[in-house]
């Protein structure tokens, strides 16, 4: 079992990154890359988001089967998804609200993240029980975490740094995330 | 016969349709029935007090105020931690407009501008190298601190003009000089700056040391012939005894400064400055004695 949710969690991270290797979340990580901090404030609202989708939609899933309207499924998640970072950002803004100051106005943005999505659809796809499904979320959000921190350490260099005048911008940050991308690649050897 | 067939075909699309709908439409409901009842719950009670004087001030969220940006400062001030006057670029008529929402008198507000400490041009500061690298303080700054000798000088390649707002930076003669007109005193410059040799100062007060070193006399002679050497021949001759020399640098304590100008007579540097009339005539005039 243990061994199991390590080689998911590695898939989650390295092998199969959400950003890097399936492209998905691409807005949020080049929109929220251009400081280490923010990306990191994003990278953990993701994280936390993920995983809590991920378990919310496991029931769903469930109730859907059960009335065999599987698919609804898409529709049904958006909606759990969207209802989800409502709820708990109302809840931080009460409860925690150091940690609502820190996440700041990512947490709305997560709602329009389509990793949260695609890590929903996955579990099913992947036939995840409860527990996988939770490590796999929080796992492909740690590897989100670490992809838009390693693009944003890369662009506060670039900050500083002589770039041709018709590549200053976005097209260099595309071709940063390109060249992260096919690093990635090289986990690919990895997978089991 | 035919009307069972038709009748279960019936039934079958009203479950296709109806199933779905009831349930997407259900989910919808109970939903949004929890979060109105989650927003009552977790409804967290904000001073009314506070979206107000975040609407009164200018909402640059320039940090000149001392906090993270405009809600921060409204924050602190119903908090009760911060004055009514410290919003540099809104001045008075934003400081008594949040005295009224505050319900206290209005205090005075000083007029601050933004003042670069350095009277270094190229004609006084000597470089040790010649930089052609991209026009950016901060580029430079890796690069030994860049190409002037002193340490403690203007780099001039105008980081500060990108970050003003107001257009109210230029550079003259390798030294970054501040339009004391344009200046709405917001502190992008000061936050800017690599050197930090920016300094936000009261605009009434006439007289100031345009000088950041803290080298000895000796050392910065050698490498400016125009930076404060912390004679202390201007703390002296103040009349209003409003001059300290620290760390090697004159200070002119502008509480105490009754604008005589008798420190900017006597200073053998010419480094004391006269700020009331326009900025550029007293630099050239000064800076190049």
């Amino acid at each position: 079992m243990l061994s199991n949710l390590l080689t998911l969690s590695i898939g989650a991270i390295l092998i199969e990154n959400f950003v890097l290797v399936q492209f998905m979340g691409i807005c949020p990580f080049l929109g929220v890359s251009k400081k280490v901090e923010t990306a990191t404030g994003m990278g953990l609202a993701v994280v936390f988001v993920m995983a809590c989708a991920s378990g919310l939609t496991y029931f769903v899933n469930l109730l859907l089967n059960l009335l065999g309207i599987a698919y609804m499924r898409t529709i049904a998640f958006i909606l759990v998804i969207a209802v989800l970072v409502q709820f708990v950002e109302m809840f931080l803004k009460k409860s925690i609200p150091a940690l609502y100051n820190s996440l700041g106005i990512y947490l709305p943005l997560i709602t329009t993240n389509c990793a949260v999505l695609g890590v929903a659809l996955l579990n099913v796809t992947k036939k995840l029980g409860f527990i996988e499904s939770l490590v796999y979320g929080a796992t492909a959000g740690l590897g989100f975490t670490l992809a838009i921190i390693l693009l944003a350490g890369v662009r506060e260099r670039l900050e500083s740094s002589n770039i041709p005048d018709f590549l200053k911008g976005m097209p260099i940050t595309l071709i940063t995330a390109g060249l992260l991308s096919v690093a990635f690649m090289g986990f690919s050897g990895l997978s089991f | 016969m035919l009307t069972i067939c038709l009748g279960r075909k019936a039934m079958n699309f009203m479950m296709d349709i109806l199933f779905p709908v009831i349930l997407i439409g259900g989910m919808g409901l109970v939903f949004g029935v929890l979060l109105a009842v989650a927003a009552k719950a977790f409804a967290v009670k904000v001073d009314e007090r506070i979206p107000k004087i975040t609407q009164a001030l200018p909402g640059a969220n320039c940090g000149g105020c001392g906090y993270a940006g405009c809600a921060a400062y409204a924050d602190a001030i119903v908090k009760g931690e911060a004055k009514t006057n410290c919003c540099p670029s809104g001045g008075a008529a934003v400081a008594s407009k949040i005295a009224e929402i505050m319900g206290v008198d209005a205090l005075d507000v000083v007029p601050m501008v933004a003042r670069v400490m350095c009277s270094g041009t190229k004609d006084c500061a000597k470089t040790k190298y010649i930089y052609s690298g991209e026009t950016d303080c901060h580029s430079a700054m890796k690069l030994g601190g860049g190409p002037k000798l002193c340490s403690y000088g203007c780099i001039g390649l105008g980081s500060c003009i990108k970050a003003c707002s107001n257009d109210a930076i230029s550079i003259k003669n390798g030294v970054a000089v501040i339009d004391k007109d344009k200046c709405g005193a917001c502190g992008q410059c000061v936050a800017e700056c690599p050197k930090h040799i920016i300094e936000l100062v009261r605009a009434d007060v006439s007289y100031a040391v345009t000088c950041s070193s803290k080298d000895k006399g000796k050392k910065v002679r050698a490498v400016c012939s125009t930076g404060c050497i912390g004679c202390g021949i201007c703390a002296k001759n103040c009349l209003a005894e409003a001059i300290t020399i620290e760390n090697n640098l004159a200070k002119i304590d502008p509480e105490k400064c009754a604008n005589c100008g008798m420190c900017a007579e006597k200073c053998p540097q010419k480094v004391i400055s006269f700020m009331t009339v326009p900025y550029e005539d007293t630099f050239e005039e000064f800076v190049r004695v």
